[in-house]
């Protein structure tokens, strides 16, 4: 008995999904910490509109950036901490199954929290030009670029000790590529910029996304034994 | 069912298993027994294909390592001292994730005879978080068996459990062994070792030092002979 692909990629998704919305310690504690970013960022950076404006999607790509470190360590501590990656890796599963679960429940949890902090942010920073579906679609890219490489890395740094410390030192540089990416695409949306100020960054964020998964989904079987 | 021959496994610099030769024959219960640091559960890892062998032969009900792993691990359940449970999920949710993991088609029904069997049937709705340590256990037994492998490892399934629960599990084991499956345990409990095996197998420094068949031990028991193993 081998189950197809998608039944143990869905298996994976639908078993991190239940169990967080029955604990929701991760979900709680990625939402916490964005909401406080972006209330220490409002009242720090209390400086005029134009300023404003430049710094704001840099202000928010870092919050998603540092609330994702948390819920990519989480994530895979569950499944550390009790032998449940064992379990996982004793299925016979194709073993890029179980990466692209992982990777889908995480990104399910990051859109979740997007999708809770943007209405904070755009009443804190009153910007509403957030809600364009480009703005959106950056989003989504980004996300989907930094989950799918923070899967991998933090499959990688649950093994150690110092997993909450090396996760971090790990992903942000291989990311930074993502980060600037969708920074430049969400500030230009935000300032107006117009499409072929926005379409440069876009596609980069595609390749970059493309590149990250084809790694990822070669990696992680090697990562993952011993 | 397993035939391993000149198994080595090195970590580094240092070789853990060194050459060593293991056979287990279809229904057979072989208690694995060894001082700390024997590379017990080394071996045991590589057998359920969680670790690579670095030079050797392995292979498990036909299939060899770790070349055709996704077939070995179809045919395998393995329980740790570690249950591999979610503590988020209730104790039926937990199994159902498995019976998918393993395509078991109507796994309802599986699911309700693992129960049975393990004696959680009243607690299947029950965060598996909210369970004693032998709770969990027996239920990660039933994990293992859901898809009826035709070989089980056990891998010091008795640490933490106290009296009760110790002998609740040595129930459940007991009616795995009466099912044929071929059975590995590692266990440093030589008197409940004695009474579940067919045969004793003694790893020491990497390789197996000594073999007997419960049959065979006549008046001496399992202590004698694990003295004597060690000895030698």
């Amino acid at each position: 008995m081998k189950p197809s692909f998608l039944k143990a990629t869905f298996a994976i998704i639908h078993k991190d999904l239940a169990a967080e919305f029955r604990s929701r310690e991760l979900l709680t504690a990625m939402l916490t910490f964005s909401v406080l970013v972006i209330l220490i960022f409002n009242f720090a950076l209390d400086l005029n509109i134009d300023v404003r404006q430049k710094v704001t999607a840099g202000v928010l790509w870092t919050t998603f950036a540092f609330a994702g470190t948390l819920g990519l360590n989480r994530s895979m501590a569950v499944e550390k901490d009790r032998g449940c990656m064992d379990g996982l890796l004793l299925a016979p599963v194709d073993r890029s199954a179980i990466f692209f679960g992982k990777a889908i429940s995480n990104l399910a949890f990051m859109l979740i929290v997007e999708a809770i902090v943007l209405p904070l942010y755009a009443f804190f920073y009153n910007e509403t030009r957030i809600f364009q579906w480009e703005f959106i679609a950056v989003l989504l890219l980004g996300s989907i670029g930094y989950i799918s490489v923070g899967t991998l890395l933090s499959a990688m740094s649950v093994q150690t000790r110092t997993r909450e410390i090396l996760l971090p030192i790990l992903l942000f540089p291989i990311t930074i590529p993502v980060l600037i990416a969708s920074v430049l695409a969400s500030g230009a949306i935000i300032n107006d910029a117009g499409l072929p100020q926005i379409i440069t960054p876009l596609n980069l964020l595609i390749v970059y996304d493309v590149i990250f998964i084809a790694v990822s989904f070669m990696f992680f079987d090697a990562i993952v034994e011993e | 069912m397993i035939e391993v021959t000149k198994l080595i496994k090195r970590f580094g610099l240092k070789t853990i298993l060194c050459g060593l030769d293991f056979q287990v024959q279809p229904g057979e219960f072989v208690a694995l027994l060894g001082p700390n640091g024997a590379g017990k559960t080394t071996f045991l890892r590589i057998l359920a294909s969680l670790s690579k062998p670095s030079f050797g032969n392995v292979k498990v009900a036909g299939y060899s390592l770790p070349n055709e792993s996704a077939q070995v691990r179809a045919k395998l359940g393995v329980v740790s001292h570690l249950p591999l449970l979610y503590p988020d999920l209730t104790a039926e949710e937990n199994l159902q994730f498995y019976a998918r993991m393993y395509g078991i088609t109507n796994y309802q029904l599986q699911i309700n005879k693992v129960l049975n069997l393990v004696g959680l049937e009243h607690r299947r709705k029950d965060l598996v978080r909210t369970f004693s340590r032998g709770m969990s256990q027996r239920l990660a037994i039933g994990r293992a068996i859901l898809h009826e492998p035709q070989v089980i490892l056990f891998d010091e399934p008795y640490t933490g459990l106290d009296q009760d629960a110790s002998e609740m599990l040595d129930k459940v084991l007991k009616e795995i062994a009466s099912h044929g499956q071929t059975v590995v345990m590692t266990s440093h409990d030589l008197i409940r070792a004695e009474a579940l095996a067919t045969r004793f197998d003694v790893l020491s420094r990497g390789v197996i030092t000594a073999s007997i068949n419960k049959n065979d031990l006549k008046n001496q028991n399992v202590l004698d002979f694990y003295k004597q193993a060690l000895e030698n």
